[in-house]
């Protein structure tokens, strides 16, 4: 872009057939960091050359993300030095990094939200007419970086109305728009469906075979098996292994991972109910993002629901809820129902989890005893108070029962791990001990130890005979636990798959409307 | 191990609230401390119950003023509505529907947090229901009361008339129990009351959920709007509260009455440690906070190293302070 002076070329494709005789372009040699007296890293060393796609893997907590932070210069190590083509370098920012050519995409989600996505895109870098911003050229030309994912995104309009997904495209088509050689993904698909992780995918596939130097964390080991031609393992802030990614398969690095053997990933499914349906929904509509949508749910079933990003599955649930507008017939067991507020489905024994935990699901500065019973308070009360002894002993009880692992029960909700943090959303509406549990994107991006174990509290949920209903962009995750998935397409449900069609191909077809050759979907 | 590096910032987050929220009585001690220096007559107990009986109006006022923060919004007309049912309860007393002076006084005390309610309600339904922002809804009702004031007053003053009735309302204000002054025994009861509503009740709860994240309330099934509207109710009662101790002090009321409380209240509540944004809010910080404006003021009175006319300015830096202090804490190493 213009304003950026470059000393060296972002890419070198002439030099690409002979890039195995290169050495590494970025190199960390020893790194640790410290917090207070707490090593959270220690004595890694890894490198990366041109061209290819390096993926580091390990549970939440393991090192990843401070590894990363050092090597985009936004966190200085405690020791160790970061080498760029063979010479040590002090990164003194993350300006000074981008200036270097190495940029980072984040994992949360870093947009300004009143602006939009080619404001945010331009941000710093705007492209000027005479006095005056050229917004239409920004706008032509964030619309062509994200048809790259192949989305035809709003880019002029707010932020804050986008998908959670459209969010997280556009925030990687904003780190990539500065000129680089060096980019470092942190879980970058975390909130994508199969279609537009195909398309990371395929954009991180060119970004190689330009030159550029890849590293690339995520949680699913499928994807990670795709992309990666390396693959380092962490583990408490050491790295245990590092290895080409062809020599390992999926069960081993998650084996590395957690340091010992891991059972089945999915839990033996509860038997098929055979009920008449608990909730029947019947031509529901979400304004202006699910239409005439109808299902139903037995007493211990599992129900998926899939589909692309934007097919409406978080509005139609959340229009159910009463959390925005919508309309349609609600009936529990045989008998109408109107949700006007999620107040009236919890009192007829129905909730939801939002798959926004952060933002939606907990209050990120309370204590966890607070937000446990938030949904549900009154159930803890003796007269007008708040009867804190009761609240303790809940949470002993959510603790043990959903293993929420926290040395300090006075932690605040938002100083734990993404799974535990899952888990305590989980205990806070099992407080309420509904008949209809509907989970918005159980495990997004939680390791998976503890996605393990929140596939065994949802049979164990279906098992005491509710209704579960899982909305979730992993595929893979709904074939593994549901009875039945149905699938959405632009805010219609366009199908149902059970039994022998329950696989991904199936799935893909429903969820596209086109039989295409499943190319890299899921992988 | 893992979890032994999440541990470690907590420690240190909780010893921080710790000092965020003994901050303001340790300022208070320490300008204590300076108006004892600066004029031994202000320990003396005539002077301390004069500052506390002085200070009641704004910290009854800031207490709902509190509760209105923590729940993510904000009263600007507290003053002027403080004038406005100020002029009310004296009409009412000068109106002679009741012959009766306890009964009559009474019934003015009654009328006048009925008064105070109903103002709040409409505050809060205005915001809530109305989704406007509470800075311009009680930017408008502050024109609107103050405006019906001095409406009413017809640009002068409202007095009151009856002799009788002046005298035996003066004690509310100016009589004791065991020399403890009525007003000190009400911000007391003030106090007590918030801090149980706001820490002990279910509702309070509800409050500092839906001021600390709005969403993750409407989510958690809160009524937000009740929660909130409830808020404003509850600050109207206080600054009712306020004028059934105010009008017996000068038994009158006119359009310079309450002139500037709503910041003053909002200093305090600033100064006391509740977050401007929500979500935390400190009833005995706020108490303090506004012992210390008052506190500051008195000293001024009492020495004369800095004119009087500059209080305004005192309590324009402290309330600067009191936010650099607080972010000092909340970063500190």
């Amino acid at each position: 872009m213009p304003l950026e002076p470059e000393q060296r070329p972002p890419a070198r494709g002439a030099d690409e057939g002979e890039s195995g005789s290169h050495g590494p372009v970025l190199e960390a040699v020893g790194l640790s960091r410290s917090f207070g007296t707490v090593e959270v890293l220690s004595d890694v060393s890894i490198s990366v050359r041109a061209g290819e796609v390096h993926a580091i893997i390990g549970e939440n907590g393991a090192g990843k993300s401070t590894l990363m932070k050092i090597l985009s210069g936004h966190l200085a190590p405690s020791r160790g030095v970061v080498r760029l083509d063979g010479a040590a370098v002090e990164l003194k920012g993350p300006v000074d990094a981008e200036r270097r050519g190495i940029v980072l995409v984040h994992q949360e989600i870093m947009l300004a939200p009143d602006l939009s996505i080619a404001e945010n895109m331009f941000l710093g870098r705007e492209v000027w007419r005479g006095p005056a911003l050229d917004d239409r050229e920004m706008n032509r030309r964030a619309a062509e970086a994200m048809r790259v994912f192949g989305v035809e995104a709003p880019v002029a309009a707010p932020v804050q109305r986008l998908s959670i997904a459209q969010r997280q495209l556009a925030q990687i088509a904003r780190a990539l728009a500065v000129p680089h050689r060096i980019a470092i993904f942190d879980e970058p698909t975390a909130s994508l469906t199969p279609v537009e992780t195909a398309a990371l995918l395929r954009l991180i596939r060119e970004l190689k075979a330009k030159g550029v130097a890849l590293l690339y964390i995520s949680h699913r080991l499928e994807e990670v098996k795709a992309a990666a031609d390396v693959v380092t393992v962490l583990r408490d802030g050491k790295r245990v292994a590092t290895r080409p990614a062809a020599e390992l398969e999926p069960l081993d690095m998650a084996r590395l991972m957690v340091g010992r053997d891991l059972l089945a990933l999915y839990p033996p499914r509860p038997p098929a109910p055979i009920a008449g349906p608990a909730l029947e929904v019947t031509h529901f509509s979400a304004a202006g993002f699910a239409e005439d949508a109808s299902f139903s749910v037995r007493p211990g079933e599992i129900l998926g629901f899939s589909g692309l990003v934007g097919a409406g599955r978080t509005e139609l649930f959340e229009a159910l809820f009463g959390l925005r507008k919508g309309a349609g017939e609600i009936r529990l067991n045989g008998a109408p129902q109107q949700w006007p507020n999620a107040r009236a489905g919890m009192r007829a024994g129905a909730v939801y989890l939002t798959e926004d935990r952060k933002s939606k699901g907990l209050l990120l500065e309370e204590t966890l005893a607070t937000n446990l019973t938030l949904a549900a308070l009154d159930k803890f009360q003796r007269g007008p108070l708040v009867d804190r002894a009761r609240e303790t002993q809940a949470l002993d009880e959510a603790i043990e029962r959903f293993d929420i692992r926290v040395g300090d029960k006075n932690l605040l909700a938002g100083q734990m791990s993404g799974g535990n943090q899952q888990k305590l959303l989980l205990a806070k509406m099992m407080q309420l001990d509904p008949r209809i549990v509907v989970i918005d994107e159980p495990t997004r991006g939680i390791d998976i130890g503890a996605k393990q174990q929140i596939y065994r509290f949802i049979a164990a949920l279906a098992a005491e005979g509710r209704s579960v209903i899982v909305i979730s962009s992993e595929m893979a995750e709904l074939i593994g636990i549901c009875h039945r998935i149905i699938v959405m397409r632009n805010g219609r449900v366009v199908g149902e798959v059970s039994g022998e069609t329950m696989n991904e191909h199936a799935i893909v077809v429903l969820a596209t409307g086109v039989d295409a050759k499943a190319e890299g979907a899921g992988a | 191990m893992t979890q032994a590096v999440r541990e470690a910032p907590v420690a240190a987050t909780r010893r921080r609230v710790n000092v965020a929220a003994i901050a303001p009585f340790a300022a208070l001690a320490l300008v204590c401390a300076l108006g004892a220096l600066a004029n031994p007559r202000f320990l003396s107990f005539d002077n301390l119950t004069n500052v506390l009986a002085r200070s009641t109006f704004i910290a009854t006022i800031a207490v709902g003023q509190t509760l209105v923060i923590t729940g993510g919004g904000l009263d600007l007309s507290v003053g002027a509505m403080a004038a406005f049912i100020s002029g009310l309860t004296i009409l009412f007393l000068n109106s002679g529907l009741i012959d009766n002076i306890p009964l009559l006084i009474v019934s003015a005390m009654v009328l006048t947090l009925a008064v105070g309610a109903l103002c709040g309600m409409f505050n809060g339904l205005t915001t809530t229901l109305g989704k406007i922002e509470p800075f311009i809804v009680t930017l408008g009702t502050m024109g609107i009361f103050r405006s019906l004031l001095t409406w009413l007053a017809q640009g002068g003053s409202i007095t009151i008339k009856n002799n009788d009735v002046r005298a035996a309302y003066r004690q509310v204000y100016f009589g004791d129990v065991f020399g403890v002054p009525y007003p000190v025994l009400v911000i007391l009861g003030v106090a007590v009351v918030g801090a149980f509503i706001l820490y002990a009740t279910a509702y309070g709860r509800h409050v500092r959920a839906v001021g600390s994240n709005e969403d993750v309330a409407r989510y958690s099934g809160i009524n937000v709007a009740r929660v909130r509207t409830i808020t404003y109710v509850l600050q109207g009662l206080c600054v009712a509260l306020a004028v059934i101790v105010y009008v017996p002090r000068l038994s009158s009321a006119s359009a310079a009455t309450g002139l500037g409380w709503e910041l003053t209240a909002i200093t305090a509540v600033v100064v006391g440690g509740t977050r401007l944004k929500g979500g935390v809010g400190h009833i005995w910080g706020t108490i303090a906070g506004a012992l210390i404006l008052e506190v500051i003021g008195n000293i001024m009175l009492l020495s004369n190293l800095v004119s009087e006319y500059l209080i305004g300015a005192v309590q324009g830096a402290i309330i600067i302070i009191a936010m650099l202090a607080q972010r000092g804490l909340m970063r500190g190493r």
